[in-house]
């Protein structure tokens, strides 16, 4: 019964995952709106610079950026705390990603939609945020639930940034026991809990916004 | 119509609207007096709808003049498509109402929040106004019972009752309605119909139909307009156009309408 031996430092470790994880998603929400929205409403410059924010941060290695946002960036000047790298990062592709999925439900609202909003005189903020993004919202949790349990995965990269995290915890203690069937299996363990906790608050989330009569199965009429 | 007493209200001179090659309004001329309700029939396709569309800002056109109570939709130096500032288009808006074809309820919405709130958000009204505003033509459409519900709960035809409703709490001077029953299963056409028939006696709102109801469109309007390849081929009273056509496409089209 060695492994019972790992649980408090692993457990240490999941903490620092989760709360990663839970920021990275929270930052990146933000930033996916902002950039998904900015494609759709911007104008020309607008548009651009969040299309070359996706493509560049979507185009790119996250291994890559991390080490880029931690060893290269102080070289001018500019350097955060691990966590904070770590977070800001996993940030930007969350946001990265997440725009695509906001651009996309935005674009799928249908044109009727806009055209009856516009029928109504409402102005192109108002037709955004009290026509097209509460329908639009419906149809992005799902994608959201999946880049939420993606990120949850990915964010064992930070450990590699010296971040101990659930995976560095692992590493450690495997390096100390050379039990590696054993910690790398709690260590599986712990990622899947952890998801599968994502999973059932995200489910939630759908079911509470798809309560009530407004958007039934068969939606669109 | 009170021949020229007063100026028209609606003035299109020489529009022409292209989508890529095709045109679809051809140097079209048509002037809408106040308070006049017109109805354009015709087969599909013939610009009928673009008519209406182009009024309610919904699509540019590329040549000639349209005004709206003396106002030009298009603005000197403005950039295409609309060649009118949004501000601008915002204000040719604020006189004209569309019903559409398939209801375009806002879904998430219920129904008394579909018709309230342009009234709130647009004209700034107070939501206990836009209520009481909204309560009040829900009931005109006889719609009062089902303010709480949401659109996916009522039938089509309560649905297109509920888009007029909300077309009325802006209170345009101008109302279209794009082919406002074609959507409908039959035994829910006559409610609609009921509704449009009841506004029509409004003295003061002018009302533009695109129908293929020929009955309804005889028993409402004061003149009836037949297009055909984007232009207006004949026009006059209802009783002219539809006992005696003098166009050949005229007859044709209605001798196929009316079997």
């Amino acid at each position: 019964m060695q492994w019972v031996s790992y649980l408090p430092s692993l457990a240490q470790g999941a903490l620092v995952t989760a709360w990663i994880t839970l920021a990275a998603i929270a930052i990146g929400a933000l930033l996916a709106f902002v950039a998904g929205i900015a494609r759709v409403e911007g104008g020309r410059i607008v548009s651009t610079l969040a299309l070359c924010y996706t493509e560049l941060f979507r185009g790119t290695s996250l291994l890559v950026q991390l080490f880029w946002f931690y060893y290269a960036l102080p070289l001018i000047g500019i350097s955060f705390e691990p966590v904070a790298t770590g977070i800001l990062v996993l940030a930007l592709h969350v946001g990265a990603y997440g725009s695509e999925i906001v651009r996309g439900a935005l674009a799928s609202v249908s044109v009727q939609q806009v055209e009856a909003a516009r029928a109504l005189n409402f102005g192109r903020w108002h037709t955004l945020v009290h026509v097209t993004l509460p329908q639009a919202l419906i149809e992005m949790l799902p994608a959201f639930g999946n880049l939420a349990i993606e990120t949850l995965k990915l964010s064992s990269l930070v450990s590699l940034i010296s971040i101990a995290d659930l995976t560095f915890r692992a590493q450690s203690i495997r390096n100390l026991t050379l039990d590696s069937a054993g910690v790398y299996t709690l260590t599986l363990v712990g990622y899947f809990a952890m998801s599968l906790v994502l999973m059932m608050v995200m489910r939630l989330i759908e079911r509470l916004a798809r309560r009530g009569a407004a958007f039934p199965r068969a939606a669109h009429s | 119509m009170t021949d020229n007493v007063k100026p028209p209200l609606i003035q299109f001179a020489g529009v022409t609207k292209r989508f890529g090659a095709l045109t679809v309004l051809d140097n079209f001329n048509f002037e809408v007096a106040p308070g006049e309700k017109v109805t354009l029939i015709g087969p599909s396709g013939s610009g009928k709808s673009t008519v209406l569309r182009i009024l309610m800002t919904l699509e540019p056109f590329q040549e000639g003049r349209l005004t709206l109570a003396g106002m030009d939709y298009h603005e000197p130096g403005a950039a295409a498509p609309f060649r009118a500032s949004e501000r601008h288009l915002r204000n040719i808006r604020s006189h004209v109402g569309m019903v559409f074809q398939s209801f375009n309820l806002f879904p998430h919405m219920s129904v008394i929040r579909n018709v309230a709130e342009a009234p709130v958000r647009v004209l700034g009204l107070s939501r206990d106004e836009a209520q009481a505003r909204a309560v009040d033509l829900l009931a005109l459409v006889g719609l009062a019972d089902k303010k709480d519900h949401f659109p996916s709960q009522l039938s089509g035809g309560q649905q297109q009752r509920v888009a007029i409703a909300r077309a009325l709490a802006m209170r345009p001077r101008v109302l279209l309605f794009d082919e406002p029953t074609s959507a409908l299963d039959p035994q829910l056409v006559g409610e609609v119909l009921a509704v449009i028939r009841d506004l029509a006696h409004e003295h003061d709102l002018t009302m533009l139909l695109v129908t293929h109801e020929m009955r309804f469109a005889r028993e409402v309007s004061d003149r009836v307009c037949f297009f055909d390849k984007g232009q207006i081929c004949e026009q006059g009273s209802p009783e002219a156009i539809f006992t005696a056509p003098s166009h050949p496409r005229t007859c044709e089209f209605l001798a196929s309408v009316l079997g």
